[in-house]
């Protein structure tokens, strides 16, 4: 199982990384092992407000339906397209090309309210 | 987290987790979902060969003089069909003519019957059939559900990887069964059925429960893919075959269940079986609504169960099972839809999430596997 480093990490396994007033959120490499065989994601729409804690985005394996919990409040600027056609994307590169969607934060970010790689790892050790 | 110790477990619990197995609750039983992933296995199955554990499966073995008067009573298929050495698809009714189960039926002596049965159906199967027992001397019921474990091998190579174990045993035709000679010093006789649940060429080995491990392990080293319920579940419904409590329930008949073809109503030789009134009037007057299966018209997310079915935009039914077809690609699912609406190539809408996504009505099977069809029917 991948844990990178410099990037922040929610207990309910989402990440994001932070370049410039831009944010991309994925899901954890552990995530996606437990959600096994990814068929099918259905990321917010462009333009579409995201809250804190709230469902952004649905991904589905063979057996279930999961919701994706946006890591931060603001604006989608970006969806990953290439996620939509192939949705293993999300199995096979999750911190990479399986990114889901990019944001703009409403307000500014406070990091400590977020994982580091080290404390994600014995989040999920636990 | 699941409470493993309310449930049963398999004499291949310990191999399962060997194999690297995702364990679930399934009809009162802790079994694998999956090993490598869904997909991967349910490929294995289309194009070589998977096995599954079915110790879940309970089996019944019922005897004696009047076992096939009795069973034909019970049951809607006509047992007496069915030659020494074969099996047949069938239904159990209650008098209203609702599903308890679904069940294979094999006569593996000219008095003696082996169902097997579904596991979450078990006790209730039991309870039914002794309760209708009462007063028959002549017939005996054991339930050998503990004593048996099971593994289903399916898929083209089946019977090519069954050779290599059993290199001197001749294998049963399809919806055959026959006993493997060599084991049979254990505590019950090992079957060996041609019949399965995926539609492919395969096998289920009906062995001790002490011995099911040696199996498991002997086909693992021949190259088998252990495969789990999950698998299991979209390898049958590309082929359309019900599944206990999604697709089938005491709240419909067989007929609305559009699995008439194992209700002999039309054979003289049939008897008045448990149900059969119902069936009848049902017969002549139509039935109101059909499992249909459904296909949808567009890429979209995976179907489930329980998805509302719309025509004209009115909820007119809910998908009683539903997967992304790995075969496919396209979403199916089964459904009762009102009767005037199951046509071939009516068109409808299944609702996901209160989205509401273009379908049709479609033809079974969903998936025709490439070689000739080993039906579980």
């Amino acid at each position: 199982m991948k844990i990178v480093p410099n990037i922040h990490y929610t207990k309910s396994h989402e990440w994001f990384s932070s370049e410039g007033e831009t944010v991309t959120v994925g899901i954890t490499d552990h995530a996606q092992e437990e959600l096994t065989d990814i068929v099918y994601v259905e990321p917010p729409g462009v333009g579409s407000e995201v809250k804190a804690g709230v469902a952004a985005a649905i991904v589905e394996s063979v057996k279930a339906a999961s919701d994706i919990y946006s890591p931060l409040s603001g604006t989608v600027t970006e969806i990953n397209g290439e996620i939509v056609s192939n949705p293993a994307l999300l199995n096979t590169d999750p911190f990479g090309t399986g990114w889901i969607y990019k944001m703009k934060p409403s307000s500014p970010v406070d990091y400590g309210n977020f994982l580091t790689d080290e404390g994600y790892r014995s989040h999920i050790a636990r | 987290m699941i409470d493993t110790n309310i449930l049963k477990h398999s004499p291949l619990e310990a191999a399962h987790i060997r194999c690297g197995a995702r364990m679930v609750e399934f009809g009162g039983w802790y079994m694998p979902v999956q090993y490598s992933g869904i997909i991967d296995e349910h490929r294995a199955v289309r194009t070589s060969a998977g096995m599954f554990d079915i110790s879940h499966m309970g089996e019944v073995l019922v005897t004696g003089p009047e076992a096939l008067p009795w069973l034909e009573r019970l049951l809607t298929n006509r047992v007496g069909k069915l030659a020494v050495g074969r099996g047949q698809y069938t239904l159990m009714l209650d008098e209203q003519g609702g599903v308890i189960d679904d069940l294979i039926i094999y006569r593996t002596a000219v008095d003696a019957f082996f169902l097997v049965i579904n596991a979450a159906c078990r006790d209730l199967d039991l309870k039914w059939l002794t309760a209708h027992l009462t007063g028959i001397a002549a017939v005996k019921l054991e339930d050998l559900g503990d004593k048996y474990a099971a593994i289903a091998i399916q898929g083209p190579n089946s019977e090519k990887l069954l050779g290599k174990l059993y290199p001197s045993f001749e294998v049963p035709r399809r919806n055959g069964i026959g006993v493997l000679p060599d084991i049979s010093h254990f505590d019950v006789p090992a079957f060996v059925a041609r019949t399965g649940y995926t539609g492919e060429d395969g096998f289920e080995l009906f062995v001790s429960a002490s011995q099911v491990e040696e199996l498991w392990s002997e086909l693992l080293a021949e190259g088998a893919k252990p495969c789990g319920l999950g698998a299991r579940d979209t390898l049958r419904l590309e082929m359309g075959y019900p599944l206990n409590g999604s697709d089938l329930s005491v709240k419909h008949t067989p007929l609305e269940a559009n699995l008439g073809k194992y209700v002999a109503l039309s054979d003289p030789e049939k008897c008045d079986f448990l149900g059969r009134h119902v069936l009848e009037v049902q017969r002549s007057s139509g039935i109101n609504t059909l499992l249909s299966p459904l296909k949808l018209s567009v890429k979209g997310p995976p179907l489930r169960s329980h998805y509302p079915v719309l025509s004209n935009g009115v909820v007119v039914a809910e998908t009683s099972s539903g997967a992304l077809s790995p075969s496919l690609g396209e979403g199916i699912a089964l459904a009762y839809l009102p009767f005037p609406l199951s046509a071939v190539g009516t068109q409808l809408e299944i609702e996901v999430r209160g989205r509401r996504y273009p379908a049709s009505v479609s033809v079974l099977p969903f998936y025709k596997p490439e070689r000739a069809l080993n039906s579980h029917l």
